[in-house]
Order: C-alpha cells, then sequence, then structure tokens
C-alpha cells in the first residue's frame, strides 16, 4: 500500500499552461499519474498534449472527477488556487510552488483547518509526493525511485529528498510512498501526519525521515516515535555545521539562540528510539541494514 | 532582511507605535548637528546588526556637543562582534521608569501568532525565558482573528505590566501585530519597551525583520536595501540571485537546494575540513546561475578547493556542466572543482565535462567520496 495517493487517484494540475505545470505535469503523467485536468483561468476549453483545461478547479472536479490536485502557480497566485482546490473538495493538495509570505502561509493554514479539516495540503515549497510505480505529483524524478517498499520515506528538504531515494533505490530497498513535506515555516503536512500515516499502512515496514534545523518539527516527531511508534525509523538532520541566526535558504531553517539546532533534534530522536545518521549516505546504508533484518 | 534599529524604528512609525526623536548620523559633524536638533542629552547608538552594542561600548550617552563628537568618533568605525559601525542613530534620552519587552512572531508548532509580552524587559528575552518563564505572558493568536483591544488589554494585564502604563501598552500592542502582519514582519520586537517617568510608553528599541517573499507587495521596501552590513561576498552573490552565507574554511560548496547544500556543509565538516560559504544555486539553476556561482566563490581568497553537489531534479545536470565550461571560459578559477553529478541528465553532464578534458576539474561519483577528495585538496592548498 501507499499513502496519501495510489494508482487510482485522479490529479488536476493547476496552473498546468504555465512553463512549471506543464513540464512536470506531462513528466507526472509520463509516469503514469492519471493526470485527467488542468486548471488556468481563462483557459478554460482548449488542452496541453490532451490534457483537458477547465477555468475553474470545481469545473475539474466535476467533468474529470479529479480528487487531487498539483498546484504549480506562482506565489502571488498560489494561496488562492489552494483555497479554491479546498472549496471544490479536493482531498489532497500538492504544492510545489516556493516563496509564499509567510502571512500568507499562515492564514491559509488556519482557513484550511477551520474550514476544510478534511482537505490535506501537502507544501507550500516541496517537491511533493511519489509511491513508485503508483503516481508521482510534483517534480521529483521518477527514474530515481523503486518500487515495491518496504521504506517510507519523509523530508523536510527537496533535494536530500532525491538523495535518500537515490541511496536506498541504489542498494536495491525500494520506497512504499515518499513524502516531501518542504522547508517553509507553516506546512500543510507536518512530519508527525505522515509517521502517523506510514505507522498505520501495513506495507511500510520502517520509515526514513529527512529533517533540518530550525523549528521544533523533529522534535514533535520524536516524541510520537517514542509514544506510537512500533516501525523503527532512520533518521538524518541537515545542518549541523550551520551557523547561529543566519537563514539557510529555507525560510523555515534557521537556528535561534538553543533553539532548533541539529544537536537538539539529533539527541531528540536518538532518545525517542530512532537511529540516527551522520549524513545521507550513512542514513540509506543504516537503513540497509533494518531492512535486511527485517526479511 | 534585518532592518537597523533606525529603519525598525521609522518602520514603526508608520503604524503609529511611538519612538523616541531621533535621526540619522554618518559622521561626527553629522552627529553633532543631529544632536542640536533632537535636543539634549542625546544617546549615540551604533547601527549594527548585531546584538550586545551596549556592552560593546556601542551605546554612549552624551550632555553636550563635545561628549557627542567623542563619542560619535569613537563608535564609527567600532568592530562589534564582526559588524563594522558605518552609522549612528542620536536619539533624544529618555528617562526610563520601567523596561518591558513585547514581540510578535509565528510559532511554527502551534501554526498561529505569537504575543510575547513582558515585564521583564530590558534583558535577554531567552534569559526570562530560562529562569523564570512565567514571567512571560505567551498568546497565541489564530491569523482569522487577529489582535483587538479587549485581548490587548487581557494580555498586558497577564504580563502584569504596571497599571498606569496598561491602556497605552495595549494600543500600541495592537499596532504592533498590525506592523507585523500588514507590514510582513517575521519578528516585531520591542526591548525595552519603556515607561517614562513622565508616563508615557515607547518603544526604546527596534528588531524587525521583513519577510522577502513580501517584497512584492512593499515597494516601499526598496529604501532598506543595499544598506545592511552583510560582507562583500554576500552582497555579489545576492545580486546575482544566489543564496550564500560566508563562512571561514578553505572549502567552497554549491549545491542545489538549501537542504544538499547545509548537509554538504556538514559532510565537509565530518571528514575534517571547513566550509568556506553556504551557497544554493535554487531548484531552477541554469548554466549562467552555475557560472556566476563559480564567480562568487572565485572572488573568496580562502578558499584552496571547490565541491559542487548537484543531484539534479528540476536542475538539469547537463545545465549544470555547460554553467562550469562557461565559466571557465569567463574567469580563471583560482582553485580546483570537485564535481559531483546525481539525477536528472547526470551522463550528460559528465559528459560535457569530460570533453573538455581539463585537469582542474575532478569527477567523484558519490556526495561524501567528492567531500574526502575536496578536502583532501584544500588541505594541500589547492594541488589537484
Amino acid at each position: 500500500m501507499s499513502i496519501f495517493v495510489d494508482e487510482s487517484t485522479r490529479v488536476v494540475v493547476q496552473g498546468l499552461t504555465g512553463s512549471q505545470g506543464r513540464f512536470h505535469g506531462l513528466r507526472n503523467r509520463a509516469y503514469g499519474t492519471k493526470v485527467v485536468a488542468g486548471v488556468t483561468p481563462g483557459k478554460g476549453g482548449s488542452d496541453v498534449e490532451g490534457i483537458p483545461v477547465y477555468d475553474s478547479v470545481q469545473e475539474a472536479a466535476a467533468k474529470e472527477g479529479a480528487e487531487a490536485s498539483f498546484v504549480a502557480v506562482p506565489p502571488k497566485a498560489a494561496p488562492d488556487a489552494i483555497l479554491q482546490a479546498a472549496e471544490a473538495g479536493i482531498r489532497l493538495i500538492v504544492c510545489i510552488t516556493e516563496h509564499i509570505p509567510a502571512k500568507d502561509e499562515a492564514y491559509l493554514s488556519a482557513r484550511l483547518s477551520r474550514d476544510f479539516a478534511r482537505t490535506r495540503l501537502i507544501g507550500p515549497n516541496c517537491p511533493g509526493i511519489i509511491s513508485p510505480g503508483k503516481c508521482n505529483i510534483g517534480i521529483t524524478s521518477g527514474d530515481i525511485a523503486l518500487a515495491g517498499g518496504p521504506v517510507g520515506i519523509v523530508s523536510r528538504s527537496g533535494t536530500l529528498t532525491y538523495q535518500a531515494l537515490h541511496e536506498l533505490s541504489q542498494q536495491g530497498i525500494g520506497q512504499t510512498t515518499c513524502v516531501g513535506i518542504g522547508g517553509d515555516p507553516v506546512p500543510g503536512t507536518t512530519f508527525l501526519d505522515v509517521l502517523q500515516a506510514f505507522e498505520a499502512d501495513p506495507e511500510t515496514r520502517a520509515v526514513m525521515m529527512i529533517g533540518e534545523i530550525g523549528g521544533d518539527a523533529e522534535e514533535r516527531a520524536a516524541e510520537f516515535i517514542a509514544s506510537s511508534m512500533t516501525k523503527p525509523v532512520v533518521a538524518y538532520i541537515a545542518g549541523v555545521t550551520a551557523p547561529e541566526g543566519r537563514k539557510m535558504g529555507h525560510a523555515g531553517a534557521i537556528v535561534s539562540g538553543s533553539k532548533g539546532t541539529a544537536r537538539g533534534k539529533t539527541e531528540a530522536l536518538t532518545r525517542a528510539g530512532a537511529v540516527v545518521a551522520v549524513n545521507p549516505t550513512e542514513a540509506g546504508e543504516k537503513m540497509v541494514e533494518i531492512v535486511r533484518s527485517l526479511s | 532582511m534585518d532592518l537597523f534599529e533606525y529603519q525598525g524604528k521609522q518602520y514603526f512609525a508608520r503604524f503609529a507605535i511611538p519612538i523616541s526623536k531621533g535621526e540619522v548620523a554618518d559622521t561626527v559633524e553629522e552627529a553633532v548637528a543631529a544632536a542640536e536638533r533632537v535636543g539634549y542629552p542625546v544617546v549615540v547608538k551604533a547601527q549594527v546588526l548585531v546584538g550586545g552594542r551596549g556592552k560593546a561600548g556601542g551605546v554612549k550617552l552624551a550632555s553636550n556637543p563635545e561628549e557627542t563628537a567623542e563619542h560619535a568618533g569613537n563608535i564609527l568605525g567600532l568592530d562589534i562582534k564582526g559588524h563594522i559601525t558605518r552609522r549612528l542613530w542620536i536619539e533624544h534620552a529618555t528617562d526610563i521608569a520601567r523596561e518591558y519587552y513585547a514581540s510578535f512572531t509565528l510559532d511554527r508548532a502551534a501554526k498561529m501568532h505569537l504575543s510575547m509580552v513582558s515585564a521583564r524587559g530590558g534583558i535577554d528575552i531567552e534569559q526570562v525565558a530560562d529562569e523564570e518563564p512565567e514571567a512571560i505572558a505567551r498568546t497565541h493568536l489564530n491569523p482569522l482573528d487577529g489582535l483587538g483591544i479587549e485581548q490587548a488589554r487581557d494580555i498586558v494585564a497577564r504580563a502584569n505590566l504596571d497599571e498606569q502604563a496598561r491602556e497605552q501598552a495595549a494600543e500600541l500592542l495592537v499596532n504592533l501585530y498590525r506592523c507585523y502582519v500588514e507590514g510582513d514582519a517575521d519578528l516585531v520586537e520591542i526591548n525595552p519597551l519603556v515607561l517614562t517617568t513622565d508616563g508615557r510608553v515607547h518603544a526604546l528599541d527596534a528588531k524587525v525583520t521583513l519577510d522577502d517573499d513580501a517584497a512584492f507587495r512593499h515597494p516601499e521596501w526598496a529604501e532598506f536595501s543595499n544598506t545592511s552590513d552583510v560582507d562583500e561576498r554576500e552582497r555579489l552573490a545576492k545580486d546575482k540571485g544566489l543564496q550564500y552565507i560566508g563562512l571561514d574554511g578553505t572549502v567552497g560548496i554549491i549545491a542545489n537546494g538549501a537542504g544538499l547544500a547545509m548537509s554538504t556543509l556538514d559532510v565537509v565538516n565530518q571528514v575534517g575540513g571547513a566550509a568556506a560559504n553556504f551557497l544554493d544555486i535554487g531548484g531552477g539553476a541554469n548554466a549562467d546561475l552555475m557560472a556566476s556561482a563559480l564567480e562568487v566563490i572565485n572572488t573568496d581568497r580562502n578558499v584552496r578547493s571547490i565541491l559542487v553537489n548537484i543531484f539534479g531534479g528540476i536542475v538539469r545536470c547537463d545545465e549544470v556542466a555547460r554553467g562550469i565550461v562557461t565559466a571557465l571560459g569567463r574567469v580563471e578559477l583560482a582553485s580546483p572543482i570537485v564535481l559531483r553529478l546525481d539525477g536528472t541528465n547526470a551522463a550528460e553532464g559528465r559528459r560535457i565535462i569530460e570533453e573538455l578534458g581539463s585537469d582542474q576539474i575532478i569527477g567523484e561519483p558519490t556526495m561524501l567520496g567528492a567531500a574526502r577528495r575536496a578536502v583532501e585538496i584544500a588541505a594541500r592548498g589547492g594541488q589537484a
């Protein structure tokens, strides 16, 4: 099994006629994802390589049965696009858009939790979600993932998500689902949400978690691992050598004072029973050991 | 973007938050003239983006032009934790009765805004948080509800502010919240927020961090740019659209994606080296950006080797390789490059580099191997 998506997930791409939306939407379709519609206001009635384009998500959902959305629109328009998808009853929204103002994200998050509690947002500023062999929504290159499980991956960073997939696939270890939750301050989906889903998914037998400095999402994940996780977790935290008070690219990646350090996160995860690796390669090696011991 | 104190205060003033009368000065003469207009006594304050100015001698009281000139002369050029003082803020001195603390920021775990108010201001708030957490009134604010005057009154009462300060502080808090939200700040902090001996509440300091992602709706922020005290390498990188942070090591780092870049720093450190910088060429990097990144690294005289660590996703490795070729055509690189390419179009990228046939570019298949090689080269002083 996979989490959040599977081979039957019908996807609408918001911004399909833009350069990003077109490139990745078509790439996702080529991977086998059921990309059933695109949305670009004012361009309804046209198509992108056979994918029908509608003026609204409402229409795309009604006519094509879209239940998941891939939001690939610029930061100014992304919050409204996400709300439009939620209003149309879309249950899963994946937003790759980078540089959405923090105030807009905070407002959006509050709106979703108050008015659309059943809608799950992944991102913004994330690589998306891939369940190898079944569904790929976002910008991850499908050829670095390997179908068949048994590992679930959850990551706050984009390229480190690819690195994690690569480390496992090269060793012949497949993945059930890989979720990039994104590095922004207010992610729609958190480590906690994904860990819960992996814990409940019978095919996922171990979890790799890629965190980074800043915030306390990893510490909260550690609490869940300690209290409720029966499956082994291998974790890696990027940013051990990051200087204090400087944003490392991601809005979320900043060490301020004693808070958000890689050391603090590593300690919390180790105490929780996770195996914490010092680099992505070691994380891959540790996972290989665990997976071999499972079978 | 972090604002200097004087910029933060000017930003506060837009939202009707009371501040002391003051003026900017870049020379001793300007300082003396500003002090005359502001009115004695004045405080001469170093404008640097770092805490602990007072202890470093960057904040001085002056009662007459001679003292102003003396302090301004001492403070201009003063090195405060690596930040050179180039500008002063000359402010009318305040008779302080009480010092409080007020701030707004985002609580990411709660996904809500967080107000912190305390009657224990004037010192490091983290210290207060550690020693006396109950002395800080922490209040989560739902972005859909905002902050009204009633709730603000409740907050300042819970924070135990003096009775006579409460109404003014509550009004200030409402305005500070507006500054935080409408002003698109990641952080607004007043420490100290003071009650004066004549019963007025106002901001004696200002710490404001603006959310760069919201710049598109704040044309007025243009006046704040080009004034921050970042180092030369960072300024150059920013002009070229690169995410760069200068560090002290000898291995120059270029990676795509913040996470991979941070991880590359860590791995270099683990194998016994030290990174000269953090540099993320971003998710949509092309050949030109890659060439610019190499040019920026090349200006750093401490660099002895350059580690380029790319995992292609949106970024295509062939584009990265073309960028390296372009850079070699534009500038003479002072250090060899260790190159690790994986992901989208990696094979094509490696072929382009091979055809170039340069002995200054060493390919390594793995991240760890590339880090080891780059550190070895740096240790040899840059001999490939």
